[in-house]
């Protein structure tokens, strides 16, 4: 059980700045995700948690503790690889003993020859084998012990990996992508198994990955990073609805949200010539419109009997292009019809939202209904804008 | 039975081309093996007839018994077996000792010169012994040296051959594997003694097998520095019935055979371990 700071990390390989100043805090018994596209410096940062690599600037506390100085072995956290990093020739049981071997016995009773005869390793023997036995029978892969990893499936190897890191009663329990190597089946699988660990470990977790799904289903809390920065630090539904910027509005959901390119005039919110009805800041500025897929709709399209229109909606004339059935909902992939052509997604329920699944089989030309209580609203940098009052007011307003 | 067959059936050429360069193959054999059978025939010889123009494998007049009696207990053989198993193990396990953490070091740490270090390595197989025997002979002269053991061993105690080797073989070790170890408390000498080692087996065991064979075979150094008979090797034994008025040709070859024979018989043991470590190290006298 640990509690992890960091103070102003910075990293830099030769002139290339991989670590931009962060800081973050991760409380005890936490599970902080860190979350981005490869090369956004997210590894880096793990292996600066975990001592394996030292950082150019800032500091790192565990407990309240300056570590920035220590080795991994003194930081007392544990740490699962990609690709599980097993030692190959030894079996299930020694790789899991390791850690105890490493830490609790004198450097004389681990050196060659001299480890098999020295009395303190003969007296920690049993102690170590109860303590792999009831790490493996916990992770059910008690009955593997003797093997070889290479005798081993990647989603037992992974077990094992966490049983390495596990056995040794870590503070901090570090995971860089664990899943990546695993097929769909078994990633969801390992992935509800991390989860319920964690829940029964209580310790803290902090793990990379650049898979939003592994984020945001296993996360108190998601850390955004994008260029050696964090963007935003918030729990996953936080996240997903109130993004702080049009970057971590198009990392997090898929299918990827819609922006497009806006400008406030006086009299209304514009796309290209078409005036959405919604009023804004007032005065002249570009702004960028975020739209999730799932807040568009095809409600109240004339012709249709669906569900009645809500109050407020605006209608977007939309040139549909391709359809993809996901089963229970239905991807319509299109654009805006007027200047500028921009391209649209349209995530819709079956048969409440798109009507009977062939309904529109002929129909191109359509109108989308943009639901307003969903919109996010960017400035030109990217940043979200937080709806004004009056802003608010005049959306419930505007019935077309 | 149908497995006698088959396995026949793997030596019966397949056409007419294979035939061709089973053929070649045959050649080159003959090329290689020649001279054994050169050897071991003229070990039979008288030296007069060794001499012969007219030469047969089968001696005409047959010394066998004399040359090897003459070889083998006349002369203290075990003794120049038991230099050479010394001196060969000595360069070895200083060599082994010396190479393996220098090749992690190139091939794994990150550290300020090491490209230059490792380009110095590459630079340093290109020198040949001979371009050093020289100084070596002379700073061994110097600290009175001459004519012991460790004069045989002192210039191969570190293989630049060795280094780069290790080196190339340990790159290919996973990093996230020593990371861990790490993570785990490892050592920078416990992550070589209990994992990169066990890993490079085959090419510890290819450069032993190079590296013995090598100094066993070696005349060169042996003769410049050893004069004492107790502390000949082998290979330099067979230099003694050599000399400016008289050689005894179907003694040496005699001993030549006595002094092969350990090496073939090892090979024939350890037939895999050589020709691994020869396509491992690429093509090498």
């Amino acid at each position: 059980m640990a509690r992890l700071t960091l103070k102003n990390i910075g990293k830099s390989f030769g002139k290339t700045e991989v670590l931009k100043n962060i800081s973050l805090d991760v409380e005890d018994g936490e599970f902080l995700s860190l979350v981005g596209q490869s090369g956004c410096g997210k590894s880096t940062l793990l292996r600066i948690i975990s001592g394996l690599e030292a950082p150019s600037r800032g500091e790192i506390l565990i407990d309240g503790q300056v570590v920035t100085e220590q080795s991994p072995k003194q930081r007392n956290i544990a740490m699962v690889f990609q690709d599980y990093a097993l030692y190959p020739h030894m079996s299930v049981a020694e790789n899991m003993a390791m850690p105890l071997i490493m830490s609790q016995l004198p450097l004389h009773a681990r050196l060659p020859l001299v480890r098999h005869v020295a009395p303190s390793a003969r007296r920690a023997k049993p102690s170590m084998a109860t303590q792999v036995e009831t790490v493996a029978k916990q992770l059910r892969i008690d009955h593997l012990l003797t093997r070889k990893p290479a005798q081993l499936s990647g989603g037992q190897r992974q077990r094992v990996a966490l049983g390495r890191a596990l056995v040794r009663n870590p503070g901090i329990f570090l995971m860089d992508e664990p899943l990546s190597n695993l097929d769909a089946k078994l990633r969801v699988e390992v992935r509800r198994e991390i989860s319920e660990l964690h829940h029964s470990s209580g310790l803290t977790f902090v793990y990379v990955t650049h898979d939003q799904t592994e984020a945001m289903t296993m996360s108190d809390r998601v850390a955004l990073m994008q260029g050696g920065e964090v963007l935003q630090v918030a729990a996953p539904n936080t996240l997903y609805t109130n993004p702080v910027s049009v970057d971590v509005a198009r990392f997090i959901g898929s299918p990827q949200i819609n922006i497009l390119p806006v400008q406030s005039r006086p009299d209304g919110l514009f796309l290209g010539d078409f005036n959405l009805h919604l009023e804004t800041i007032g005065k002249v500025s570009d702004l960028q419109l975020g739209l999730r897929p799932e807040a568009l709709s095809f409600r109240g399209v004339a012709g249709l009997q669906l569900q009645p229109i809500k109050p407020g909606s605006i209608h977007l004339p939309f040139q549909k292009r391709m359809v993809e059935d996901l089963g229970p909902e239905i991807l319509i992939h299109g654009c805006f019809e007027a200047d500028p052509e921009i391209e649209i997604r349209v995530r819709a329920q079956k048969n409440t939202d798109y009507g009977k699944t062939d309904q529109f089989a002929g129909t191109h030309k359509l109108q989308v209904a943009i639901d307003p209580t969903q919109l996010l609203l960017f400035n030109a940098h990217g940043l979200r804008i937080q709806p004004t009052p009056h802003m608010a007011q005049s959306l419930g307003e505007v019935v077309t | 039975m149908s497995s006698i067959s088959l396995s026949l059936r793997s030596y019966a050429p397949r056409s007419v081309w294979s035939l061709i360069g089973t053929l070649f193959l045959f050649l080159g054999a003959w090329v290689m093996v020649f001279p054994f059978i050169w050897m071991v025939s003229s070990s039979l010889k008288p030296t007069d007839e060794v001499y012969d123009a007219n030469f047969s494998i089968i001696p005409r007049t047959f010394k066998g018994f004399e040359n090897y009696y003459e070889v083998l207990f006349n002369q203290p053989y075990l003794i120049y077996l038991m230099n050479s198993f010394l001196v060969c193990c000595g360069i070895l396990i200083v060599q082994l000792l010396t190479a393996v953490p220098a090749a992690y070091a190139l091939a794994k740490l990150k550290f300020r010169g090491s490209s230059i270090l490792f380009g110095t390595v590459i630079a340093a197989l290109t020198i040949p012994i001979n371009v050093t025997s020289i100084p070596i002979y002379v700073a061994l002269a110097k600290t009175g040296l001459l004519d012991t053991y460790l004069a045989m061993m002192l210039p191969f105690f570190i293989s630049v051959f060795a280094i780069f080797l290790f080196r190339q073989f340990f790159r290919g070790f996973p990093d996230s594997i020593i990371d861990a170890a790490r993570v785990d408390g490892f050592s920078e000498m416990e992550i070589i003694l209990r994992l990169v080692l066990p890993s490079a087996v085959p090419a510890i065991a290819a450069f032993s097998v190079f590296s013995f064979v090598a100094h066993w075979n070696d005349l060169y150094w042996p003769l410049i520095v050893v004069t004492s008979q107790d502390k000949m090797t082998a290979t330099l034994s067979m230099m003694q019935y050599q000399s400016d008025f008289d050689t005894d040709y179907g003694r040496t070859f005699a001993s030549a055979t006595v002094v092969t024979a350990p090496m073939v018989i090892a090979f024939l043991f350890a037939r895999r371990l050589f020709i691994r470590g020869i396509t491992m190290t690429g093509v090498k006298g």
